[in-house]
């Protein structure tokens, strides 16, 4: 599949571009329109995110040929699997899928859902990217199972496995953790990270948990009712509160750091992300370790001094930049310069006025729990 | 106890239902196939005359088919031109009335199966670089398995028990078109009521064997049954 369609090799054309217009005339009362126009780099970890109902998974079945926008053009690292008048079935476009549910043949076992990979194959499967794909996936002993032998957790386990092994261009993921209880995804997420590192593969991720998409995505497509609200790096996305964020506790910011220092007296590290510190609790990273923290809104408060007589451990002096309201009605956003980096305090509009916050003003965020993320 | 004639007639019943079978999987997959799958105009009215048999008396379809394969019925002339003679009253001919009267009995419970796979196993083989004839034996054939087991043992047992049509276009000539259920009657109009309950009392067992089974796989493997 090396010339399929496309342009090829002329190194401009990397990445993806894709536009797809599609309508589904609906079941339900109001038909769903996709109007999508995405550029996205053919690297890292994209992940599409949207409350459900907002086309990521429709999204997705484009690009993999799934489904079929009356308009549509998709260029793949300069191949174009579809143009006008060019429509390359599923079968041929050399990507991958993870579906959401378990999506292993029943009638095979385990291993003969990874053979059924490697026999199509275009590429020879080595040996050695065999035992690497299994051994990343944890999957060594169960391998002689049917999948109803299998629990939730090793099912997406064997269907990643078997994704890789197809050996893509381009792996989708849609919301492979959607089906799998909280244990089961804490299992799961370390492998993802793992894939990610080991396979220098661009993955589109859709998902509609914000805690998977810090975690994991680099860059960020936000979808609402069909259309592109934003797209761009993950960790600049996550840091503007003009976007339709889901209301709750689950918003925050990413934030980049480095492990400078380990207190060996109170099991804590502390990060300098990019001018500003922070203490974290230590998880074991080594010096010099680069990581990703994330600070949930709900865990930001403010205060006009800087109190040395609270039990908080991060403290940063912040300017007000900008106040946008929350989902509920009560709530405010509050995006707060720290640095070079932001910080977003979700706070009560009575708050907001008790302080006096308009924009400009200098303040202290207390930072009341920050999450190492990777 | 049992004739000669008796045990010519249950060979040759067991000759007609097995060669219908087998013939009837070839011939009810793709229909079948396209059943399930189609969003055509067409879906409607070829379902509804491949159920045709369920509900029509056979003395009509054997009727037609008997005009139809008669010296001057139009297959009756292709057969005849290809230097075949006519089909009536010959063991191909009960084969070819065979395999009208047990088609829904193959066909549904195939397309019940394959229906029942919906699009995700199809797309998912799709994903692995499957293409379509890859996609349909690989995927399609062996998950619908349980739907060719009953399709297999329903037209089996049906073409056993099959009268109507082999009377209207069969006759009763021994060891070509005398298959147990006409004999059956021959006995009985003759009188010969022991000769009867043999074969009846086989007839019975065997059914009853045969859906006993069928209802113990079902029960194993649901939801593939016929569609009434």
């Amino acid at each position: 599949m090396s010339n399929a369609a496309g342009h090829n090799g002329d190194g401009t054309e990397s990445g993806l571009q894709a536009q797809f217009r599609l309508r589904h005339p609906g079941t339900h009362a109001s038909s769903f329109t996709l109007d999508v126009d995405l550029t996205l780099p053919g690297q890292g970890i994209t992940a599409i995110f949207g409350q459900s109902g907002s086309g990521k998974t429709t999204l997705l079945r484009c690009v993999a040929g799934l489904e079929r926008p009356e308009q549509g053009r998709l260029t793949v690292n300069g191949e174009t699997w579809q143009d006008k008048g060019l429509f390359l079935p599923t079968h041929r476009r050399p990507l991958a899928y993870v579906f959401q549910e378990s999506s292993l043949f029943p009638h095979l076992t385990a291993q003969g859902n990874l053979d059924y990979a490697t026999a199509r194959c275009h590429a020879a499967c080595s040996k050695a990217l065999y035992d690497q794909v299994i051994a990343l996936m944890g999957i060594e002993g169960i391998l002689h199972r049917h999948p109803a032998q299998l629990s939730g957790g090793e099912r997406q386990r064997v269907s990643i496995a078997r994704a890789l092994l197809i050996q893509p261009r381009l792996l989708l993921m849609d919301e492979p953790l959607a089906s799998l209880d909280f244990a089961r995804k804490q299992e799961i997420l370390p492998y993802l990270e793992k894939l990610k590192s080991t396979f220098d593969l661009p993955i589109l991720y859709v998902s509609h948990s914000l805690d998977e998409v810090a975690r994991l995505a680099d860059q960020l497509v936000l979808l609402e009712q069909g259309r592109t609200v934003a797209q761009g790096a993950a960790a600049e996305l996550f840091s503007r509160i003009d976007l339709p964020w889901p209301s709750g506790n689950e918003f925050g910011v990413v934030w980049q750091g480095e492990v400078v220092e380990r207190n060996e007296q109170w099991h804590l590290a502390r990060l300098v992300c990019q001018g500003s510190e922070l203490w974290v609790r230590d998880a074991g990273e080594a010096l010099g370790q680069k990581v990703r923290v994330r600070i949930l809104a709900r865990d930001v408060s403010l205060a006009l001094a800087c109190h040395e007589d609270s039990s908080i451990l991060n403290r940063l002096p912040v300017t007000v930049e900008d106040i946008a309201p929350d989902r509920d009605h009560a709530m405010a956003l509050v995006r707060l310069r720290a640095g070079s980096n932001h910080v977003i305090a979700r706070i009560t509009y009575r708050s907001i006025d008790h302080l006096q916050l308009l924009p400009g003003k200098q303040l202290w965020a207390q930072i009341k729990s920050v999450a190492i993320v990777r | 106890m049992i004739s000669e004639a008796d045990l010519a007639a249950i060979w040759l019943t067991l000759k007609l239902a097995t060669t219908v079978t087998i013939l009837l999987l070839l011939i009810g997959t793709p229909i079948a196939w396209w059943l399930a799958r189609t969003r055509s105009w067409w879906k409607g009215p070829v379902g509804a005359v491949v159920a045709l048999p369920l509900v029509l008396p056979p003395t009509v379809l054997g009727f037609y088919l008997l005009v139809a394969m008669g010296p001057n019925g139009f297959v009756g002339e292709l057969t005849q031109s290809l230097g075949l003679g006519t089909l009536p009253f010959t063991f191909w001919g009960l084969v070819v009335g065979s395999l009208f009267y047990s088609l829904p009995f193959v066909v549904q419970p195939i397309q019940n199966a394959m229906e029942a796979l919906g699009q995700r196993p199809l797309e998912v083989a799709a994903t692995l670089r499957a293409g379509p004839w890859d996609r349909f034996f690989t995927v399609v054939l062996p998950l619908s398995r349980p739907g060719f087991v009953t399709a297999a043992v329903l037209g089996f047992a049906h073409t056993v028990g099959e009268f109507g049509v082999v009377l209207m276009i069969g006759g009763n000539i021994p060891g070509e078109t005398g298959v147990v259920s006409v004999q059956i009657y021959d006995h009985v109009e003759a009188l010969e009521y022991a000769q009867a309950h043999v074969l009846a009392g086989g007839m019975l067992a065997f059914s009853f064997l045969v859906l006993l089974g069928l209802y113990g796989f079902q029960r194993k493997h649901p939801a593939r049954g016929l569609r009434w």
